[in-house]
């Protein structure tokens, strides 16, 4: 199936990153395998969701946006572009001058994500060290600023923790004030709240959702919780199995025709569900899916 | 028919230093035929407890009965209880052995046990599962995290088990693939007759499956959740936050 041409544009018609016919294949021993396919869209300065199950491909797709991937694997697209910059033909020294200054990228779980022998004050530090011109004591400044507005009560003590001192919650912040320190235009966040306790989920995303609209920047919000990030974002980018299968804006979720999309949208239970099955798709031994609706 | 019977359940790791008892005192009762959940946060206990049930950590104080059997503290099961209480667990990446293939996995509860016409149970235990016969020669890695998951409730049904342990057995999952999972558990409830004692950190899914539930906290059951206010446990009706 392929993608729907509508809804590919960003809302606001300035797209900041632009993305057409992004492939990601493996060589396999019997040629290439495809594993993202044709995908398309832009994200301007709003708020969009990458929604799909694991294996769909959404997390490879937001590496290969930051140029992460490396052989094996090989990202081919007809237009990759940020703020005008064509990322195709970017060099190492621009890209590592891009990312974490222009775009930023949160990764599921911050004791992994943060450097486990350094304290966090230091790897704060080494952000804006790394991307600005600053004395030492501004950058001090610019760090406890940041702690506080991501809600660290005492920035003081947490600068001097280890990563493996901080609860996931705690990390998280952290990992979020680390990647805003620098003014990003577009913040990639990939499962930002999957290890985190189903009460801390909210709080994180509420305060990742007002920072960046605070900023006025982009944000591609990764997940597999299609009713979670559905409260947080603008426009819905679905993904099966490499594809881009639907593409909806927020409000007309509840409508969607496409079967996958209505699955994700009801699958979750809860109290109202009891005694009942909970939809599912149909899926054959290699959990390909019918997409027959 | 009462399934579980706990009257003052008593657990410590580590009686030489000062360490606080990680179950005091807890009192539980489950009937035949339940779906009984447990919720509370990490680190209150409940993982505990399934173990304890498991005869997996045997060394406790009090007085434990499942169906009509009583559990001996610091013995390990034997007899009939061994088939009749199983667990599924919360990782099925790491509760599979990594260089077993299914076939393996799934034999050798049976083998175990005695029980003869080993492959042909083997392969009606997948089918219970909704897996292919071809699932028999994989090794986990070949596997996804909701295919491992069912050969992990296939292993556990092997011996008709009547009360099943699940520990968080959909919290590594998708919620996709998680929607599987608890409908095939429920269906196999029905056809296998058996009790549930489900522990998840997840109120939705605790909401979705269970009659009764049980809130520990601190090693202790606070209160037991009866289903109608269960039945007002529901994720977030989506009104919009975004403006």
């Amino acid at each position: 199936m392929d993608c729907v041409p509508q809804g590919i544009r960003a809302v606001p018609d300035r797209a900041l990153l632009s993305v057409r016919d992004l492939s990601i294949s493996v060589s396999a021993p019997h040629g290439e395998r495809l594993i993202v396919d044709r995908v398309s869209f832009d994200v301007g300065a709003e708020r969009v969701a990458l929604v799909g199950e694991s294996g769909s491909g959404k997390s490879l797709t937001a590496r290969a946006l930051m140029g992460l991937l490396r052989r094996p694997l090989k990202v081919s697209a007809g237009r990759l572009e940020f703020e005008g910059v064509d990322l195709r033909a970017l060099t190492p020294a621009r890209w590592a001058a891009m990312r974490g200054s222009s775009m930023a990228l949160i990764l599921q779980d911050p004791r992994h994500a943060l450097n486990p022998v350094l304290r966090v004050g230091r790897q704060m530090d080494e952000v804006l060290r790394i991307h600005q011109k600053l004395s030492a004591a501004e950058r001090r400044d610019r760090t406890e600023e940041m702690m506080l507005a991501v809600g660290l009560a005492e920035p003081a003590r947490t600068a001097r923790a280890f990563p493996h001192e901080l609860s996931g919650g705690l990390g998280q912040r952290v990992m979020l004030a680390m990647m805003l320190v620098n003014g990003p235009r577009l913040l990639i966040a990939d499962e930002p709240t999957s290890s985190l306790d189903e009460s801390l989920r909210d709080q994180v995303l509420e305060l990742m959702v007002s920072l960046v609209e605070h900023r006025r920047m982009g944000l591609l919000l990764i997940s597999h919780d299609l009713q979670q990030v559905a409260r947080y974002c603008e426009r819905v980018l679905v993904m099966y199995r490499g594809r881009l299968v639907d593409v909806r804006r927020t409000q007309d979720l509840a409508g969607a025709e496409h079967p996958y999309t209505r699955i994700l949208w009801s699958c979750r239970p809860g109290g109202r569900t009891y005694g009942t099955e909970l939809p599912v798709l149909v899926r054959d031994a290699d959990e390909r899916l019918d997409m027959a609706p | 028919m009462i399934a579980v019977r706990i009257d003052g359940l008593c657990v410590q790791y580590d009686h030489h230093s000062h360490g606080r008892p990680v179950i005091k005192a807890l009192d539980l009762k489950i009937d035949a035929g339940e779906t009984f959940g447990v919720i509370g946060p990490s680190g209150c206990g409940k993982s505990t407890l399934l173990r304890v049930l498991a005869g997996i950590h045997r060394d406790w104080h009090g007085q434990v009965r499942v169906f009509d059997q009583d559990l001996i503290p610091n013995r390990r099961f034997a007899g009939a209880l061994r088939r009749d209480v199983q667990m599924v667990f919360q990782d099925p990446y790491g509760s599979l052995h990594p260089l077993h293939t299914v076939e393996r996995t799934l034999s050798e509860p049976l083998q175990v046990n005695g029980v003869t016409a080993v492959r042909d149970r083997a392969l009606q235990a997948l089918e219970e599962v909704k897996l292919p016969p071809s699932m028999l020669g994989r090794f986990p890695h070949q596997l996804s995290g909701g295919q491992r998951q069912r050969v992990g409730i296939a292993r556990a049904l092997l011996l008709r088990p009547t009360l099943l342990l699940l520990d968080e057995p959909t919290s590594a999952l998708d919620l996709s693939v998680q929607a599987e999972i608890l409908n095939l558990l429920n269906r196999l409830k029905v056809s296998h007759n058996m009790t549930y004692l489900l522990v998840s950190h997840d109120r939705n899914v605790v909401a979705h499956m269970c009659d009764r539930a049980a809130a520990m906290d601190a090693g202790k059951i606070e209160r037991i959740i009866g289903r109608d206010e269960l039945s007002q446990i529901n994720p977030d009706d989506t009104e919009r936050k975004v403006p």
